[in-house]
C-alpha cells in the first residue's frame, strides 16, 4: 500500500465514523458540526484522487455554504439547540435506516467495481480529465450563458434575502398585509386585517 | 498532489505544537480553580446565564449568511477562471467582469438598503 492509499483509507474511516455520529448524536448543532468533519474528509479523499477543483468546491460550497445555512437555520428558527429527545428515533426506524444505508452503499460499491473491473488510473498524470484547468475551459468556453445567468440568480437571491429579512423594505402593500415583522423575523402584529 | 506536501507538513507541525503545549500545560501547570476561572469567558463581561432573546438570534444574521454564500459561490468560479486565465484571454476576462458587475449590483443594492449597517 502506498502513502496515498493509507491516507485515503484513514480519511474514509473518519468520513464514515463522523457520518454515523451525525445521525446518532442528540444535539442538532453537534450533528451539523460532525457533518463538517464528514464533508471535510470527503474533500480530502477528492484531493487524494487529484480532483483538486471538486475538493475545493466541496470545502467552499458544502462546508462553507451548506453547513452555514444549516447552522443559521437552527439559529433563526425554534429548532432545539440543546439535547433533544426528538432526535432519538425508535428501533424500527434505526433498523430501516441502517438497511437503507447499507444497501445504497452496496449498490454504489458494486456499480463502481463492475464498471472499472480492476482498471487502474494513473493519478500522477497531470492530464487526468477533470483538472481545474479543464473545468475552467468547459465553464468559460462551452457554458458561458449558464454561467452569466447564474450571476442573475445570485442577484435575485440576495435581493430576496434583503426583502425577507428587513422590516423597512418589506413594508409595501404586501408587507403591510403580512403585519409588522419583529427582530426575529416573526410577525408581531397585523394591522387591521382579519385572518 | 506533491504541492500539498508542505501544507501537510505545516498542518502536522501546528498539530504537534498544539498537542505539546496543551499537554505540557495540563501536566505541569498548577490547578487552583476559583469562580472566575470556571466561568464562561465572555470578553471580561459578567456572563449572562440566559441568552438574550431566549436563545434565538435576530433575523439580521440571515442577511450576513446570504452575503457570505453569494460571494463564496463567486470564489468557486474565480478559481477555475484564474487557473485557466492564460488560455481564455480577453474573452474570459470580459465574461468574468460581467459576472462580477452583476454581483456588484447586488452588493450595491444591499449597501443602499442599509443591509451592511447593524442597527
Amino acid at each position: 500500500m502506498t502513502v496515498v492509499e493509507v491516507m485515503f483509507a484513514l480519511l474514509g474511516v473518519i468520513a464514515v465514523g463522523s457520518a454515523i455520529l451525525v445521525v446518532t448524536t442528540q444535539h442538532l448543532v453537534h450533528a451539523a458540526l460532525w457533518l463538517v468533519v464528514t464533508l471535510g474528509s470527503v474533500a480530502g479523499c477528492y484531493l487524494l484522487l487529484s480532483a483538486e477543483f471538486v475538493a475545493w468546491v466541496q470545502v467552499l460550497i458544502y462546508i462553507g455554504a451548506v453547513v452555514v445555512l444549516l447552522l443559521f437555520g437552527l439559529m433563526l428558527t425554534r429548532a432545539p439547540i440543546g439535547q433533544s429527545d426528538d432526535l432519538d428515533s425508535p428501533l424500527g426506524q434505526r433498523i430501516a435506516a441502517a438497511v437503507t444505508a447499507a444497501s445504497a452503499g452496496a449498490v454504489l460499491v458494486a456499480s463502481v467495481v463492475t464498471s472499472f473491473r480492476g482498471e487502474r488510473i494513473d493519478l500522477s498524470d497531470d492530464r487526468v480529465a477533470g483538472s481545474t484547468g479543464d473545468v475552467g475551459a468547459a465553464v468559460f468556453r462551452s457554458w458561458v450563458l449558464p454561467f452569466e445567468v447564474l450571476s442573475l440568480l445570485l442577484l435575485a437571491a440576495l435581493i430576496g434575502a434583503i426583502v425577507l429579512s428587513r422590516r423597512d423594505v418589506s413594508a409595501g402593500p404586501a408587507g403591510a398585509r403580512m403585519g409588522v415583522v419583529d427582530e426575529f423575523g416573526e410577525i408581531a402584529e397585523a394591522d387591521g386585517v382579519v385572518r | 498532489m506533491n504541492s500539498y506536501v508542505p501544507i501537510l507538513v505545516l498542518g502536522a507541525l501546528s498539530l504537534g505544537f498544539a498537542v505539546v503545549s496543551i499537554g505540557a500545560g495540563a501536566l505541569t501547570g498548577p490547578k487552583r480553580y476559583n469562580r472566575a476561572k470556571l466561568d464562561a469567558y465572555e470578553c471580561g463581561i459578567e456572563p449572562t446565564p440566559q441568552p438574550v432573546g431566549g436563545g434565538r438570534f435576530p433575523v439580521k444574521y440571515y442577511l450576513t449568511a446570504m452575503l457570505f454564500i453569494i460571494f463564496d459561490i463567486e470564489i468557486v468560479f474565480l478559481y477555475p477562471w484564474a487557473v485557466h486565465f492564460d488560455a481564455l484571454g480577453i474573452f474570459g476576462l470580459v465574461e468574468m467582469v460581467l459576472f462580477i458587475v452583476t454581483l456588484l449590483a447586488a452588493y450595491a443594492y444591499v449597501w443602499r438598503r442599509g443591509g451592511l449597517e447593524w442597527d
